[in-house]
């Protein structure tokens, strides 16, 4: 470090800050991604209960929402420079379908 | 009653809008804004591998000596995943305020109790996972 220590004021993106967020998002879809493709192996392989194929359906419905979430929230950070990309309501959105996830996968499982 | 849903609505509220439409504070350094970004995305991303942790639970483990077992772990997984991915959310919105505000961010007890209970939970499946195959 020292004498390279990072200006705030380059241009550019000092420290990748926005590129960092933008392949967190994008790790975040993966994961969400592979949750959808074990509950659909799920479902599968144990018969498909009329529950367990509308839990299935909501499964979709959230990973849908977060793959658009990310999406959007990717590109505004591709596209904004310099912090002026407020999360809004992308954290809580995020939070609360994977929240109701944990919720509908229990319909599979039971 | 009203007190409860009073309490509700704003936690609600701070989770969507945590700088009330940049009310509160100052807008930080846009660097620690993306760090808590990325925090909260890191804790998304355990909360779902809680999740899919507990489909593998269901999946993988092979049918235990007692009936149902196998599921409830499961089911307890999922539960902790949800808990997780909601405490995300206020951590976030917490520490957005804090830095809006020039607070010390909001101290938490929470990653020792989530290690605590993946480490107590890991110990119970190996346990049963054991004695189910040297009982067979």
């Amino acid at each position: 470090m020292g004498t390279d220590m990072v200006d705030p004021d380059a241009p550019g993106d000092p420290g990748l800050q926005a590129e960092r967020t933008r392949l967190s998002w994008r790790r975040l879809t993966l994961s969400v991604t592979v949750v959808a493709l074990l509950a659909t192996g799920r479902v599968v392989t144990s018969g498909a209960r009329p529950a367990a194929v509308a839990g299935l359906g909501l499964v979709a419905l959230g990973w849908v929402a977060l793959l658009t979430v990310a999406h959007r929230r990717v590109r505004a950070l591709t596209i904004v420079r310099r912090g002026a990309a407020p999360v809004g309501s992308a954290a809580a959105v995020v939070a609360i379908v994977v929240a109701a996830l944990g919720l509908v996968v229990a319909v599979l499982v039971v | 009653m009203r007190r409860s849903y009073r309490w509700v609505e704003r936690t609600l509220r701070g989770w969507f809008d945590p700088s009330e439409a940049g009310t509160v504070g100052t807008t930080p350094d846009y660097r620690f804004s993306l760090a808590n970004e990325r925090t909260f995305l890191a804790w998304i991303r355990t909360a779902l591998a809680l999740i899919g942790g507990g489909l593998a639970v269901a999946a993988f483990v092979p049918p235990l000596r007692w009936p149902h077992v196998r599921e409830a772990i499961a089911v307890v997984l999922f539960v902790v995943g949800g808990a997780v991915a909601l405490r995300a959310i206020d951590h976030w919105a917490r520490a957005e305020r804090a830095m809006r505000v020039g607070q010390p961010l909001p101290p938490s007890r929470f990653p020792t109790v989530l290690a605590l209970i993946i480490t107590t939970g890991a110990v119970v499946l190996l346990a049963l996972v054991v004695t189910t195959a040297i009982r067979s």
